[in-house]
């Protein structure tokens, strides 16, 4: 039975179940990315002080709902589509289970269509964090619950399917590292499950009645164990997604297959402390605790990002050097192909995570310095260094690499798909820059009015807070721009882009026998063999093989140096206190 | 050849790691390592540090016992809010609820105070502007912190707790006198 399509560009081998699921869980992550887009509108354009359009309920709501969707529901269906391509298509390995999968991603729909309704009902207005006693709709929590149990089903495909390449013996020797680092991420996603499971299910019998009452801390410390872990697969898999664009586009290979898994086996063993980073001013937890998880043991996950963010780029040196691009410390990255979007998409999401995402995360992590920092709009100013740069521009990367793999269509708009990470990461690192500096003067997030209308006491903003603000509302409006040119390019290119192949399309998987005969030819692919070897001479014995990407990695750590630093200072000078 | 495929050598581990990785992880690892240290020490040496003391309790033993403070140390009102000048070195309260913070606190600069924080109802964010320092409130439970105002003025404490459609509104004061 001929279930495998060979893409002719790529190689990619795809399995017809595996390719059907990879494109439905792309498209609803997509759909909820163009949700969480809109309400971003919503968003920016209320906390633009000057601007502030929404009324005070609907803020909250919109914003408890742009969480969410950008978050959960958009990164997480994206996941999945990751997941699966990087074991069934890269392994090239039938999928386990499809109808296994399919269950999943229908309870994910379900779960998270459940949870919109939920919040746009207008009574779940809790924030994606949903501290108890603030209570939401049960239908609020039963959703959230349901989308994570389809997301555990299809992770455990994602493994069965491991089990499967292995025992049917589709590659030789080790998984790929893409494949390695797909697993850390999916170990971690079963980890933070667990921690929802455990804290939503009894929040979600507390709000149908059943539980009489929930211990307002506990839920903290156990949500977050879901909340900072689920950010956590992003790394992990936005990570393995950095080294596919480096091994696709210049077909780098790691620098050590040695280091790079070992740092994504920090990750799994590390990076779960990280929950302890929204707990440092709470009442009632030690300090040592906080200490040791806070730094995760000894600051190892930072090591592990440390490493990637040098053997990244360190992969992409090598490779280009090896072309011949070798004068001075710059020439690799200056002829590197900036007019692409896979490759600029993926370069600005690396330096955007790691030079503010990575520094003003451990800032604000450090026990003391959270004193200055916590739920300021500071917060918000790292995750989207994180997540909506470091994670959602590498997706959108990534999308722009799949579009004519995956469903075989050019991609439309050609000049606008090459500004477009330029438009959204520049945009998105204004807004971020620009709340890291309100956040240093107080700005509180999830705050409706910076001019307390309606307070009995008064207080006033310094005018520089406002300021700041309105610069990052405009910085957000650009990154909208970005996120909607991503949007229109992404679904013109599925519904109008030129075929490449007659047959091409979203229903190809689907419809393969009527829309596609003869494209799905392949009844084993060939065996996945080991890399070839490049030279005799191995990479340990190459000298100082990549100088240029060594010399960032200094800027990076001199900044990281000084910045951690300025704010020890900064601390230093608010009361004391013990 | 690349990321995607498996690794050329059987035994990858055993491949010899490049001098530009290592020298890296050394100074990554040196960095995380003074970085881990500056928590610990700032807890010797620096002034800035969070108490570890805290409570159980309930809204109702709570509100009593600042209901107590106010009714000792009451000066004045101030828009419809008592202002407590508690003596220095004592145990000041203040509580957050739908939404406001109670009482007004009038303190004396430089001088040490042990205040105590909890909320009647739901989360909330304890955030002192504009000297910036944030803490979490939490229903249950009842932190205590030694702090020693060390400039004089009027400080905000604005909530940075998302708590309902209010919670803007929720402005409370300290006064630190000379």
């Amino acid at each position: 039975m001929a279930n495998f399509r060979v893409c002719p560009d790529s190689g990619f081998y795809f399995h017809k179940s595996a390719e059907s699921l990879i494109k439905v869980n792309a498209v609803a992550g997509v759909v909820a990315l163009l949700l969480a887009g809109v309400l971003a509108l919503g968003v920016v354009l209320t906390r633009w002080q000057q601007v502030h359009l929404l009324p005070p309920q609907d803020f909250y709501m919109v914003l408890t709902a742009h969480g969410i969707n950008a978050l959960i529901f958009w990164i997480i269906f994206f996941e999945m589509a990751i997941l699966h391509f990087a074991s069934s298509t890269l392994l090239r390995s039938r999928l386990a289970t499809p109808a296994w999968a399919w269950f999943g991603f229908a309870l994910m729909v379900i779960g998270a269509v459940m949870n919109n309704v939920a919040v746009f009902q207008g009574r779940s207005s809790v924030m994606m964090t949903s501290y108890v006693p603030m209570q939401a709709e049960p239908h609020f929590y039963l959703g959230l619950i349901l989308f994570a149990v389809g997301a555990l089903v299809q992770v455990l495909v994602f493994f069965g399917t491991l089990v499967v390449a292995y025992q049917e013996k589709t590659y030789e020797g080790s998984v790929p590292l893409v494949t390695f680092g797909a697993i850390t991420a999916a170990i971690i996603a079963v980890f933070t499950i667990a921690s929802g499971a455990i804290i939503l299910v009894p929040t979600f019998l507390w709000a149908i009645g059943y539980i009489s009452h929930i211990d307002a801390e506990t839920y903290r410390i156990i949500w977050w164990g879901l909340g900072h872990s689920s950010q956590q697969i992003n790394v992990a898999a936005h990570v393995s997604v950095w080294y596919l664009i480096a091994g696709v586009l210049f077909g780098a290979r790691p620098m050590s297959e040695k280091v790079s898994r070992t740092a994504f086996l920090l990750y799994i063993l590390f990076l779960q402390l990280a929950s302890a980073h929204h707990i440092l001013v709470d009442p009632g937890v030690g300090t040592e605790w906080k200490i040791f998880n806070t730094s995760y043991a000894m600051y190892l996950a930072v090591l592990a990002s440390m490493v990637h963010g040098l053997t990244v780029p360190g992969s992409i040196e090598v490779a280009q050097r090896q072309k011949g691009f070798t004068r001075g410390y710059f020439e690799w990255l200056r002829k590197a192909p900036w007019g692409n979007p896979v490759f600029s998409g993926m370069f600005i999401a690396l330096v955007v995570f790691g030079f503010i995402g990575g520094i003003t995360g451990v800032v604000m992590g450090t026990e003391q310095i959270n004193l200055i920092i916590h739920n300021t709009i500071y917060v918000p100013a790292h995750f989207h260094a994180t997540v909506a740069v470091g994670t959602t521009l590498t997706f959108m990367a990534l999308t722009y690499l799949l579009i004519p793999v995956l469903f075989r269509r050019k991609i439309i708009l050609p000049t606008l798909a090459r500004w477009q990470p330029y438009l959204f990461g520049g945009g998105m690192t204004i807004l971020i820059l620009f709340m890291l500096g309100a956040g240093t003067l107080g700005v509180s997030r999830r705050h409706w009015d910076m001019d307390f209308t309606g307070a009995a006491m008064t207080f006033e903003y310094p005018g520089m807070a406002y300021t700041l603000m309105a610069i990052a509302a405009i910085g957000g409006l650009a990154a909208i721009v970005g996120g909607a040119a991503y949007l229109l390019i992404t679904v013109g290119s599925l519904l109008f882009g030129q075929k490449l192949e007659p047959s091409a399309g979203f229903l190809q998987s689907f419809l393969g026998k009527a829309l596609a005969p003869g494209v799905y030819n392949v009844d084993r692919p060939e065996l996945l063999a080991r890399a070839p070897r490049l030279t005799v001479e191995e990479h340990g014995s190459a000298g100082f093989e990549a100088p240029g990407t060594f010399a960032l990695a200094i800027l990076l750590l001199v900044s990281f140096v000084v910045y951690y630093f300025i704010n020890w200072k900064y601390l230093a000078s608010v009361w004391p206190m013990g | 050849m690349t990321s995607y495929m498996p690794p050329a050598d059987r035994i990858w581990w055993k491949v010899p790691v490049g001098r530009v990785e290592l020298v890296w992880i050394a100074l990554a690892l040196v960095w995380c390592v003074i970085m881990f240290l500056m928590m610990p020490y700032w807890h010797i040496y620096g002034k800035q540090n969070l108490s570890t003391e805290a409570y159980q309790t309930t809204p109702a033993a709570y509100g009593a016992k600042v209901q107590a403070m106010v009714e000792q140390y009451k000066v004045r009102d101030e828009a419809n809010l008592p202002v407590v000048a508690p003596p220095a070195g004592s145990d000041i309260y203040m509580l957050g609820r739908l939404w406001q913070w109670w009482p007004i606190l009038e303190l004396e600069k430089d001088k040490s105070y042990r205040l105590h924080l909890s909320s009647m109802d739901w989360q909330h964010g304890f955030s002192l502007q504009p000297t910036n320092i944030n803490l979490q409130v939490v229903p249950g439970y009842e932190m205590v912190i030694e702090i020693t105002p060390d400039k004089a003025g009027e400080y905000g404490v604005i909530c940075n707790e998302y708590c309902g459609i209010g919670h803007h509104t929720m402005v409370g004061k300290i006064y630190v006198k000379e």
